[in-house]
């Protein structure tokens, strides 16, 4: 049969050829995920790789600019080594943002599946709650929250995560609609499949990986407004090495000790626009519709 | 065994839709109905092939969800083995679950993209109970051989597949539950001819081998002389026309059989003059026959009274004042 026979596999290549075709067609995805793993490495083994503990002064270095020496990056006003502080910063911006999109994207799936599933007046009803989530700013969203909660680090994952809900159900409503109306759905149903197995099995799955994929690029969202939360001095608490904070403790000397604010700026720079070619990879890579063949 | 022989049975089955007012949400007309079915009977036994032909609009699709009980309808009754299908209940409900297969037109979108190909075609043999866990990968590779599927194939998604094995897949799974009645919606449309051909064929070797029934709706006249031995035309919601497909289409009775045969394109001929206009709104019909308006053959009583489908001549029976054969209906 002419279908079957064009199918056929063809000799297949080594392994490392195989990973060489891949690095090629991808270099911007390598690179990022590098960086990305790299990020995750020095925030996993901070104490291991950072040559300071991130509150430990010198008290013969204040402001000391980048230079060969034992403070490669540089010190803060308070002697503080900069390099080991923006290692240790990776830990709280890495565990934030996992941690809220984590709540976010649980939250997003229920409320998503609900309005989707449920439709009527339970649907509009939550819709117009999201709406009215969404018409804020998540990072005014997670200041009014934090004003409820108080400051802390699980205090700011919670609330950045609670803010990003809004929009997570939102996609999640858009899919399981979407997922709803194709016709495997009623096939399950001819077949005699009940409701529940239905969801389980025909819709979670094809809304899940969609979920996956924003959530990936919304990490990088959620590391921004809790950097924002600690900049305006309401989110982590000092001495913590967070990045927003440092970047609001150098924001005063930037014009003669730039590197105080510059250094935690750029890791999170960096930081960011690698999880963001990294979440563009990962839905290039696991949404079967999007994958070529070959 | 005192089962029927009947399958399925329809009886005088209407579906109309409320289509509210003319002139919108302001409007004080009377409320105007949809009558995408009018009257359709129809019955389909074991073992027997029945293709249900007609151009778009013609009500095909709902006469297709009423029977898989999708619809109900608003008048008559829609029976599977002298049960209402929209009330089966318990066993018997199950049994229509296991005993009916669908083949959709859009067979890719019909298969769940994030299951193997193998959990799709087991989905039956699960659901249904029908096989030990150990037993599954080898029902499963029967059945994609059965379907001309290489086994390996079991691992893959549909989304790696060609349009014509996705069809092969969706009917793979449509065997999986050893059916009684396939039921299939443009089963071999949008397809290359080469691969057309070999679906059909396996689609009739099916049928005869499993003496498995099958109602299979489609647009083309070919399609259904080669697949089916009763073929049913349908026009404006209603059936015109039915009998056995080599009698309707050697020599039709009502008009509109005529022009569908007319309409399809022979080798070296110009094609014949189509029927003009299009079919017309199924709100408001005017009285008398459906067709009329389009009927190169209408004259003033087909105007006034509409006519029923009756039998005309042994073995067939049509909906035509003026049939191009045999006696009258109304002589």
């Amino acid at each position: 049969m002419a279908d079957v026979a064009l199918s056929s596999p063809r000799a297949a290549p080594s392994r490392a050829a195989n990973v060489w075709t891949y690095v090629r067609g991808h270099v911007w995805f390598v690179i990022a995920a590098v960086v990305v793993a790299a990020y995750v490495f020095a925030a996993a083994f901070a104490p291991f790789v950072a040559p300071f503990a991130p509150t430990e002064q010198d008290m013969m270095s204040f402001m000391a600019p980048p230079a060969w020496g034992p403070h490669l990056l540089g010190t803060d006003s308070f002697g503080q080594d900069l390099l080991s502080r923006t290692i240790y910063g990776a830990r709280y911006a890495l565990l934030i943002g996992l941690g809220a999109v984590l709540i976010g994207a649980g939250g997003g799936l229920v409320v998503g599946l609900a309005a989707g599933l449920i439709g009527g007046r339970v649907e509009w009803a939550l819709m117009r709650l999201v709406d009215s989530l969404l018409a804020l700013p998540s990072l005014i969203m997670a200041i009014a929250f934090i004003s409820i909660l108080g400051q802390g680090v699980d205090k700011v994952v919670l609330a950045v995560g609670v803010a990003l809900i809004g929009p997570f159900s939102r996609t999640v409503r858009g899919d399981v609609l979407q997922v709803k109306a194709q016709p495997f759905v009623e096939a399950a149903r001819l077949m005699g499949v009940g409701t529940l197995a239905i969801v389980w099995r025909h819709i979670i799955p094809n809304v899940i990986f969609p979920l996956a994929v924003q959530a990936t690029i919304r990490v990088s969202y959620a590391i921004l407004v809790s950097s924002g939360l600690s900049f305006i001095g309401i989110g982590v608490t000092p001495p913590t090495p967070d990045w927003g904070l440092m970047i609001a403790e150098g924001r005063s000397f930037v014009s003669f000790a730039p590197w105080i604010a510059g250094v935690p700026g750029a890791a999170l720079a960096v930081l960011l626009i690698a999880l963001s070619v990294v979440g563009d990879g990962v839905r290039e890579q696991f949404d079967p519709k999007l994958k070529k063949e070959g | 065994m005192s089962m029927p022989s009947e399958l399925f049975r329809l009886l005088d089955v209407e579906k109309a839709y409320d289509v509210g007012r003319k002139g919108g949400l302001f409007a004080s007309g009377p409320r105007r109905r949809l009558a995408a079915l009018d009257g359709v009977r129809l019955s389909l036994k074991a073992g027997e092939s029945v293709a249900i032909v007609g151009e778009s609009g013609s009500g095909k699709t709902t006469l297709l969800r009423v029977l898989l009980g999708l619809t109900s309808p608003s008048d008559g009754r829609a029976l599977y083995r002298e049960k209402d299908i929209t009330l089966l209940q318990g066993e018997d409900r199950d049994r229509f679950c296991r005993e009916v297969a669908m083949i959709y037109q859009d067979a890719r979108g019909s298969l769940n993209p994030r299951m193997s190909i193998l959990d799709l075609v087991a989905e039956p043999l699960d659901h249904h109970g029908l096989c030990k866990p150990s037993e599954r990968r080898d029902r499963v590779a029967a059945l994609l051989s059965r379907v001309g599927l290489p086994p390996e194939m079991m691992e893959r998604y549909t989304s790696a597949l060609s349009g014509g094995q996705v069809r092969r897949v969706a009917i793979a799974r449509a065997l999986a539950s050893s059916p009684a009645v396939l039921v299939a919606d443009e089963a071999v449309s949008g397809l290359d001819v080469s691969t057309q051909a070999q679906l059909l064929k396996l689609l009739r070797d099916l049928q005869r081998e499993m003496g498995v029934s099958l109602l299979f709706i489609t647009h083309d006249l070919g399609v259904a002389a080669y697949l089916c031995e009763r073929i049913a035309v349908m026009y404006l919601g209603r059936i015109v026309e039915t009998g056995l497909t080599k009698d309707v289409l050697s020599a039709p009775a009502h008009p509109y059989t005529r022009a569908l045969l007319n309409a399809a394109p022979k080798f070296f001929e110009p094609i014949a003059e189509p029927l003009g206009g299009e079919i017309p709104s199924p709100i408001d019909l005017p009285p008398g026959c459906r067709f009329a308006g389009r009927c190169p053959e209408a004259r003033d009583d087909c105007r006034a009274s509409d006519p029923e489908l009756v039998a005309g001549a042994p073995n067939r029976e049509f909906a035509c004042l003026h049939p191009l054969i045999g006696e009258p209906a109304f002589a």
